[in-house]
């Protein structure tokens, strides 16, 4: 589905990504995970073509990605950020039909498939003709989902899309998400520091540091058989809280 | 005339809904003549500009008043080039100023210097009009001063010169070495305004024509030039060899001027329009029936005819300017903010055009288009420029890497990004360069009447020449008017183009 093979990328003296290699099935979840600035949206931003690799290849569906092919193939990737990357000066229903109505689809089928996405994320149908700024921060981010699924790719791209929003909110749109993700049976590349969110997402989780991939599997892998200490002090640094929480509350 | 400058004028006489009217009356003996009279900013230049424009219709010519220049060398380009067939001048400006390069000045006769430039010139037309330093008599009696000499004991006079004066060859740095002065307090100002400043005491000497009215009106004391500077400064038509091929009766007609205007006549002329508010083509008029049989149908325009027709030279000018560098800007905004190395050199040039005094820009474009609409059209389009190159460019700067990102991510490619989402981002930035560009635009304009070009200027030239606050007004009010209905306007137009989230701030919700 998708193969990256020794991608790596350096600005001046500054290391994003060692050379890396990330392959992912089809239909599988795969969570990037690690502090702030260890190359894991760095990763993400190769594949969909936003920064171009000093050397490796990306392929995607058993083809290479190059300048040339990536604007097809990225009709074939949804792709969410943090602050949903809503165009402002557009109504919610010209940012999810964008794409669409540019590649001149069927009315009929372009207002059908806006329907099932309005259903699918749960928003009010009324919500459409609203701009971006006028939508609370969690619908923006369902806003941005709808325009990611808009073309029915195969490729999901999430880059900490739920890292603007308050725990509240965040906790009801991952356990939404996660029910999507199922439904749809899409692959998905998620890119998050938050450890529980990983775990709640991941079938495999890819922890990364430094720019370059440190340890993957599942939860129980990193945690029961880390290859670095590393991998234990990320995992303590973000449970320790919430064993504190359950000492206070007994 | 030149092939380019015809083209460039006819296109822009197609475009003047106030071009002269294309009616020919093939009838007359000496077929159909278009005859151009100049002048230059000055009451005398002008009166007289409208003797010959009357003189040259008595012909049977289409005689046309190109009136108030704003120089000598503005005029004096105009004639080589074609754009005016006859001005009035000076011997003494001729020789000092125009033809100061020329090694042949003093020994051969003017007539033969101007022949080599396809130019003829007139017999004097009976008076001098000399340059002269002025002092108020009560003052004069002060100092005790009579002749120019006097002038070395004061070197704290304040001296306040027309600009022409000011840097001409035989203006003040010609008069100040032969005569040793020591002055250094002198001011550069319109010659009409130093009347003014005489009178409030703020200057103690300026320069006069010896023919200007106002010598008696403010009791100046003409001071003798008794080392004898000053050349004489005969009144002659200088016109275009060609002409009389062209159109010998005109010639003959203007001609006919020849030792006709004494001094105390063109004094009494130049007084009945300075300071009895007399219209030059009033006073032009009465002169020709009085003195030479010929008697001139009044062209007075109306007020009002006059108002639209320079409204609707404003607006040529600065639609025709805006409309040229707005199509042409935005591209080179969108250039600048794709490639970074081509948008510094863009931002650079267009910057520099910008640092350019306007009026200069404006005469710099004489040598390239003549006098008149098209020069002053592409001065201001230089001049448009930048206000929105640099906002377009600053509009597609500033649009956040997360939404331009989005707009590549979703796999739209580079033309349908820049349509979609980042030109509709960028328009309020564009729209207010936009908006900055007209509003210089209109104010800037009225300078274009130096030139020729007409428009609000034109008034506002003629109110400072006469003295008259209300006619500076006429040009000043409705040129400010327009700068205020064109912000207006593109507030309006921003309100349409904009979607509710990028209006201003405190319209989001």
């Amino acid at each position: 589905m998708l193969a990256l093979t020794g991608v790596c990328k350096r600005y001046g003296e500054t290391t994003a990504l060692r050379p890396t290699n990330l392959a992912v099935d089809a239909g599988e979840t795969v969570v990037l995970l690690g502090p702030s600035g260890c190359g894991k949206s760095t990763l993400l931003r190769v594949t969909i073509g936003l920064v171009a690799p000093d050397a490796g290849d990306v392929r995607f569906e058993g083809a290479a990605l190059t300048p040339a092919t990536y604007q097809s193939a990225r009709q074939r990737m949804g792709y969410v950020i943090q602050e949903g990357g809503l165009f402002p000066h557009l109504s919610v229903r010209d940012n999810v039909m964008l794409m669409a109505r540019h590649l001149k689809r069927d009315p009929a089928w372009m207002r059908q498939r806006v329907s099932d996405l309005t259903d699918l994320v749960h928003l009010p149908a009324g919500i459409m003709a609203r701009y971006p700024t006028e939508i609370s921060g969690g619908q923006r981010q369902r806003v941005s989902l709808m325009r990611a699924l808009m073309l029915d790719p195969d490729l999901l791209l999430l880059d900490e899309p739920l890292g603007a929003l308050d725990p509240m909110i965040r906790y009801g749109l991952q356990q939404e998400l996660k029910a999507i993700f199922a439904k749809l049976g899409k692959t998905v590349v998620m890119v998050t520091h938050d450890i529980a969110e990983a775990a709640f997402f991941g079938d495999r989780i890819v922890l990364m540091r430094d720019g370059g991939i440190v340890q993957q599997g599942s939860m129980s892998d990193l945690a029961g058989a880390p290859v670095d200490p590393f991998v234990t002090e990320f995992i303590n640094a973000q449970r320790e809280p919430f064993e504190k929480l359950h000492e206070v509350l007994g | 005339m030149a092939l380019r400058h015809m083209a460039a004028r006819c296109a822009f006489a197609a475009l003047c809904v106030s071009a002269t009217p294309a009616v020919v009356s093939a009838a007359d003996s000496e077929a159909y003549v278009e005859v151009a009279i100049g002048s230059k900013a000055f009451t005398e230049s002008v009166i007289l500009a409208e003797i010959l424009t009357g003189l040259a219709s008595s012909a049977g010519a289409h005689a046309r008043h190109q009136r108030q220049l704003g120089g000598t060398r503005i005029v004096w380009r105009a004639l080589l080039d074609g754009q005016v067939d006859a001005y009035p001048e000076y011997t003494g400006t001729l020789f000092r100023e125009i033809l100061a390069g020329d090694d042949r000045a003093g020994q051969t006769p003017l007539g033969e210097i101007l022949a080599s430039y396809g130019l003829r010139v007139s017999a004097p037309l009976g008076f001098n009009n000399s340059y002269a330093l002025g002092v108020r008599r009560t003052r004069a009696a002060e100092l005790d001063i009579e002749r120019i000499s006097d002038l070395q004991a004061h070197p704290a006079l304040a001296f306040g010169f027309g600009n022409e004066f000011l840097d001409r060859g035989d203006g003040w740095p010609g008069l100040r070495d032969h005569y040793g002065l020591p002055q250094n307090n002198v001011r550069g100002l319109d010659h009409d305004l130093a009347y003014r400043a005489i009178e409030a005491g703020t200057l103690d000497v300026i320069d006069l024509y010896t023919t200007d009215a106002e010598i008696a009106y403010y009791d100046l004391l003409a001071l003798d030039d008794d080392q004898a500077f000053f050349p004489n400064y005969d009144a002659v038509i200088v016109y275009r060899a060609d002409l009389e091929t062209r159109a010998p009766r005109v010639v003959a007609a203007l001609r006919r001027l020849e030792g006709r205007i004494d001094a105390p006549t063109m004094i009494g002329m130049n007084a009945r329009v300075k300071l009895d508010q007399a219209r030059e083509s009033a006073v032009a008029a009465d002169f020709l029936s009085s003195s030479m049989d010929t008697e001139m149908a009044a062209t007075g325009e109306s007020a009002w005819r006059q108002f639209w027709r320079h409204t609707l030279e404003h607006l040529i000018l600065v639609g025709m300017s805006l409309s040229a560098a707005i199509l042409l800007a935005i591209p080179l905004g969108i250039v600048a903010a794709r490639r970074p190395r081509t948008g510094r050199a863009i931002l650079g040039v267009t910057g520099i055009l910008q640092t350019i005094p306007s009026l200069a820009l404006f005469v710099f474009m004489i040598p390239l288009l003549g006098i008149g609409g098209p020069p002053a059209v592409v001065a201001l389009f230089l001049y448009s420029l930048l206000p929105i190159v640099q906002n377009t460019y600053a509009g597609l700067h500033d649009i956040p890497g997360p939404i331009r990102e989005s707009a590549i991510a979703l796999g739209l490619p580079a033309a349908a990004r820049l349509r979609i989402v980042e030109l509709p981002m960028a328009t309020r930035s564009i729209l207010a360069g936009i908006k900055t560009a007209a509003v210089i635009n209109v104010g800037t304009a009225t300078l274009a009447a130096l030139i020729g070009a007409g428009g609000y200027g034109q008034p506002i030239l003629t109110g400072i020449r006469l003295d008259n606050v209300s006619l500076i007004l006429q040009g000043a009010v409705p040129a400010a008017t327009l700068a205020l209905l064109v912000q207006g306007g593109f507030g309006l137009i921003e309100r349409r183009l904009l979607p509710r989230p990028l209006h201003g701030a405190g319209l989001t919700r």
